[in-house]
């Protein structure tokens, strides 16, 4: 139920930390990491995922095959 | 034909100059107490950046005239220094990659470190009590201030508090600058720079793959047609509050060469004072789209060409260094390696305005001297007639004085000799790192290939072996104007270049080209 970002490719430039509407991102290490018991893909807030909509190295914030997908409360 | 009358206009000038009395003289050079004083064909100083108080209103030349950034005369005198608060950007732009990190990188969008604000204002703190000629502060990434406005402006807001001395200023893509306008007037924040390479979203649609605006990400044509007109809006508000704005534009040779003319035309109509064109930085090792799909940047010629062509319309800037996102010292200096977090934050800092005020009082009056010097040279050219232009490098450490030896330049001066006088055109790097393809030239071919279009070189000394490969080449190796001020050393060796092309002499030859060298400057 979450997107995360791929560490070796994340250039720490904290732009998906405030766009988050889940407040799910965080830093650790010069890079961040979306914590997937907050990240709601974005669903019911936006169109599209905001952290991979401002990341600006491509395939970088994805979906996490890990994670079950989310699934909005009825 | 009007370029005739414009000489003829300022040998005039000059003339009544010569003839009046010295009060008046010393009256007409505080007036035109800029780079280079001289009068180009739409009769304003083109000096680089033209920033005289000749041509600008006077309370705009107030606020430029020890900007190192803004005023061509006031970056060889006055330090700037960029802190790396903001590392998110809004926009993708082809010419950018910010994975690409290293200690011999040299370019804007760059940075070795961030910073927090709080770091920053120590170490903006620390470096103005070292370096008594800081006095700029500017925030330019590594992505956009302004995608990171809390950083940004705690950061302003720090530093207004202990060194309310030190100009702040920001540059930005201008994709968020409507939002924060007034914030920005709010902070005294008196240069705001937008960087501007289209005002044609089919154009923009070649340089900007994407923008992220209102939680959305926009591309191709969508993308730049927003971005244009929040730019324009942006530069319109600024100007509206008095904020001078600087729009800096990139030139990539068959994408917005010809195009960025128009640029001009739309940033000077809505009151932009200065216009700032560099060269596009691509190299595949960049990693940027532009490095990899082999976009070349333009040739020295081709971008003096272009400067020149928009001149007439408005104040060129032919001095930027496109200094890294955090960059400390002199234009054409990079002492940040000085500074790291880890030195600031082991530093005692004790702020003294004192020092620093009595430093700007003697750099204020070797810049006197300097235009001084240069008037008296230039009073030997009246009533000369010619439409010969010559491009001189200059080996220089600062001071506007010839005082660096041939072979330990990292970067020359260039000046363009004319009848008008001496004007500044730029700078060629020379040094040694990333050569970008030569790489087993020596480093003499590569100095040769730098300034290929000049007819001589000026250096405090200049070894017997060099000078030879020199004359081969055509550029005249001079080191008898030594120590000298350079626009009047120009000055001399132009009038003598007359003669000589009068007296049969010599014969005035075309140059070809030069190389314009990849990426920022660093000294050595």
């Amino acid at each position: 139920m979450s997107f995360k970002i791929v560490a070796s490719q994340c250039t720490g430039c904290s732009a998906c930390e405030p766009v988050c509407p889940n407040v799910a991102i965080y830093e650790k290490d010069g890079v961040f990491i979306i914590n997937p018991k907050k990240c709601t893909e974005c669903i019911g807030y936006f169109d599209e995922a905001q952290c991979m909509a401002v990341c600006p190295v491509d395939n970088t914030c994805i979906i996490d095959p890990a994670q079950p997908r989310y699934q909005p409360r009825a | 034909m009007q370029e005739r009358i414009a000489i003829n206009d300022k040998l005039q000038q000059i003339n009544v100059a010569v003839a009046g009395s010295a009060s008046e003289i010393a009256a007409k050079i505080a007036e035109d107490h800029n780079g280079c004083g001289t009068t180009g064909s739409s009769g304003k100083s083109s000096c680089g950046t033209g920033a005289g108080a000749g041509d600008l209103a006077p309370e705009i030349w107030e606020k430029v005239k020890n900007h190192p950034c803004y005023s061509e005369e006031a970056h060889h005198h006055y330090a700037r220094m960029h802190v790396a608060v903001a590392p998110a950007c809004n926009i993708q732009c082809n010419y950018c990659n910010r994975k690409y990190d290293c200690a011999n990188e040299s370019r804007p969008g760059v940075v070795s470190e961030k910073l927090t604000p709080e770091q920053a204002a120590k170490k903006v703190i620390a470096v103005a009590s070292t370096i008594p000629q800081m006095t700029v502060l500017g925030i330019a990434g590594p992505g956009d201030p302004l995608a990171n406005p809390e950083k940004t402006f705690k950061t302003f807001e720090l530093i207004s508090k202990t060194a309310p001395d030190i100009k702040l200023c920001l540059s930005t893509n201008g994709l968020a600058l409507p939002d924060h306008v007034d914030t920005i007037a709010g902070f005294n924040v008196d240069h705001v720079t937008i960087t501007i390479n289209m005002v044609d979203p089919e154009v923009g649609a070649q340089i900007y793959p994407w923008i992220y605006y209102q939680n959305k990400r926009y591309k191709g044509i969508d993308a730049a047609r927003i971005l244009t007109e929040r730019q324009l809006q942006g530069l319109e508000m600024l100007t509206e509050r008095g904020i001078l704005c600087k729009v800096n534009s990139v030139m990539i040779p068959g994408i917005n060469d010809q195009h960025l003319v128009e640029v001009n035309r739309a940033v000077k109509s809505r009151g932009a004072f200065l216009h700032n064109i560099m060269p596009l930085i691509s190299s595949p090792e960049h990693g940027t789209v532009f490095g990899l799909n082999g976009q070349r940047g333009p040739t020295a010629q081709e971008l003096k060409a272009l400067q020149d062509s928009c001149s007439g319309e408005m104040n060129m800037m032919r001095h930027c260094r496109q200094c890294r996102a955090d960059a400390v010292g002199l234009l054409g200096e990079d002492r940040s390696a000085e500074f790291t977090t880890d030195k600031i934050m082991a530093m005692e800092v004790n702020y003294d305005g004192e020092t620093r005020k009595a430093y700007q009082v003697e750099v204020e009056r070797k810049r006197q001297e300097q235009v001084t010097a240069k008037r008296e040279e230039l009073a030997q050219l009246a009533g000369k007639l010619s439409d010969i232009k010559v491009l001189i490098a200059v080996a220089t450490k600062g001071g506007g004085k010839i005082n660096e030896h041939f072979g330990h330049v990292s970067e020359f001066q260039i000046y363009e000799a004319s009848v008008e006088g001496a004007k500044f055109v730029g700078h060629r790097r020379v040094d040694l790192y990333c050569q970008g393809g030569f790489g087993e030239e020596d480093a003499l071919t590569t100095t040769i290939r730098a300034i290929n279009d000049c007819v001589a070189v000026f250096a405090s000394k200049i070894g017997g072996c060099p000078k030879d490969t020199l004359k081969q080449a055509g550029i005249e190796p001079v080191d008898s104007y030594a120590h000298e001020f350079i626009e009047r050393s120009v000055i001399a060796y132009y009038k003598a270049y007359l003669d000589q092309v009068e007296s049969g002499e010599i014969v005035h030859q075309a140059k070809g080209d030069a190389e314009i060298r990849q990426g920022a400057y660093v000294a050595a």
